[in-house]
């Protein structure tokens, strides 16, 4: 097992630096929100030919971003910090289908095949965990303020 | 760190699709795993001392049942451009297997996205397979969105709860489990469905032999990709008087065997796409394999049980 992950983390680490420094590190950008895309296997690269891929390039990070990618059976970034009438828009990359699900069940996706788009404006200020049905391993946060 | 075509086509491929090493990773994580023999394109598993060739001697009196898994019709990504074909290789091979299985058990994702055109498709293909009769458990897939309503609408006919049930045959009970309607992160059985296997098994002598199917692992195959069942020790423990059970599961499209005392636990493959070894890579992601390799990773499994034999011999197959 740990064999396996030190080939893993050590580009993950890279790309955070480069994020970090490209962006002139903007406070809402936490690292762990970073996605893994960068050590995506040859194998799903495939299913990259998809619209949206520059929602996970990282290059124009806005301060508060309002796109999260679903990839690699990950929410990118795992939490996001809105504001009270923001909207977001998840787009599934994956192969698989995923959802997008509040587990307070304040809002609800369709399943969302490869390369579909579902939409959800925040309207109340709070924190709002989420997951995918399909997959419920995969969660995530958004937290809406004033 | 092998790919998984190395790890699952390489010239060390064991049983599981692991190589050597692996396995030998695998059995310290998960615990002792049983001798397992490759024989021309077979696994034969060898549980208790008992080679399966044995117990597969002809027996008018043997139950013997086949189970498929994790079929996906409705997948179209390129780890299989064709589910629908390899799934009718698959009830090909089961209705040539050269004797006629008392029941095939499908472990769940019968359907990739619970459409019901996918659930009609998975109905009529199932229909054509010669056995005494086909059971099913749900997967998430057959579940997505209505906590599976539409599977039970197709395929929950005398069903209890959410779909599950159970049934005697040959002297062997076995219980068939779903554990993929809740929103937890790993599978999870439920109270009501904890109340029914006690009470199920509550009246049954402990030499009574017991087969249980689920769709998601009931041990911690890998709990980090949602490959476990939350309170599967729970039902476990109802099981625990008895001499024999055998745990048998999809999802995880692949083979894996793991014994924790009474109970030997087999993951099975699918009909449709390798996933990963546990761990591997960011999530468990399809595998598309170097062409004409795909066929290896797919497969079937047939089970023999004797009466007066102490446990079930067990063998996959690869699809032709």
């Amino acid at each position: 097992m740990k064999q396996l992950r030190t080939g893993l983390v050590i580009p993950a680490v890279a790309v955070v630096a480069g994020i970090v420094v490209g962006c002139g590190g903007p406070a809402t950008t936490t690292p762990g929100a970073v996605p893994p895309a960068p050590v995506v296997s040859d194998q799903v690269m495939p299913g990259m030919s998809m619209p949206a891929a520059g929602a996970v390039s990282g290059q124009d990070a806005p301060v508060a971003p309002t796109t999260v990618s679903i990839q690699n059976f990950a929410f990118s970034p795992a939490t996001v910090t809105i504001t009270a009438g923001t909207t977001l828009t998840w787009t599934n990359h994956d192969q698989d289908p995923h959802t997008v699900s509040a587990m307070s069940g304040a809002f609800h996706s369709p399943t969302l095949s490869t390369g579909q788009s579902y939409h959800y404006t925040f309207t109340t200020p709070g924190r709002f965990e989420y997951l995918c049905t399909i997959h419920p391993f995969m969660t995530a946060t958004v937290v809406v303020t004033p | 760190m092998n790919t998984p075509s190395e790890a699952q086509n390489g010239p060390e491929t064991g049983p599981a699709g692991m190589n050597r090493r692996q396995l030998l990773r695998h059995t310290a994580w998960f615990g002792a795993a049983v001798a397992l023999t490759v024989t021309s394109g077979e696994v034969i598993s060898h549980i208790g001392g008992t080679p399966a060739a044995a117990a597969l001697a002809h027996d008018p009196h043997a139950l013997r049942f086949v189970q498929l898994s994790d079929s996906h019709l409705g997948f179209t990504g390129p780890a299989n451009t064709d589910v629908t074909g390899s799934f009718t290789h698959a009830i090909n091979q089961v209705n040539t297997l050269g004797f006629r299985p008392d029941f095939v058990m499908h472990t769940g994702d019968l359907t990739h996205l619970s459409t019901p055109a996918q659930f009609d498709q998975a109905h009529h293909m199932l229909s054509e397979l010669r056995t005494g009769a086909v059971f099913t458990v749900p997967g998430e897939h057959d579940s997505i969105d209505d906590h599976g309503q539409k599977y039970r609408a197709t395929f929950g006919a005398g069903t209890s709860g959410d779909g599950w049930y159970s049934f005697d045959i040959q002297g062997v009970h076995v219980i068939a489990l779903v554990n993929t309607l809740a929103l937890e992160k790993l599978g999870h059985l439920g109270t009501d469905q904890l109340t029914f296997i006690r009470n199920d098994v509550a009246k049954l002598s402990s030499d009574t032999p017991i087969v249980v199917f689920s769709h998601i692992p009931l041990f911690a195959m890998y709990p980090a990709w949602g490959w476990g069942t939350d309170d599967a020790t729970q039902a476990l423990s109802y099981l625990r008087r008895f001499s024999s059970v055998t745990c048998l599961n999809g999802h995880v499209h692949q083979l894996f065997t793991k014994t924790e005392g009474n109970v030997t636990f087999y993951s099975a493959t699918t009909t449709a796409y390798p996933l990963p070894h546990p761990g591997v890579g960011p999530g468990p992601i399809p595998v598309t394999l170097p062409a004409g390799q795909l066929g290896a990773a797919l497969g079937i499994r047939d089970v023999t049980y004797q009466p007066g034999q102490h446990t079930l011999a067990i063998r996959d197959r690869r699809l032709p």
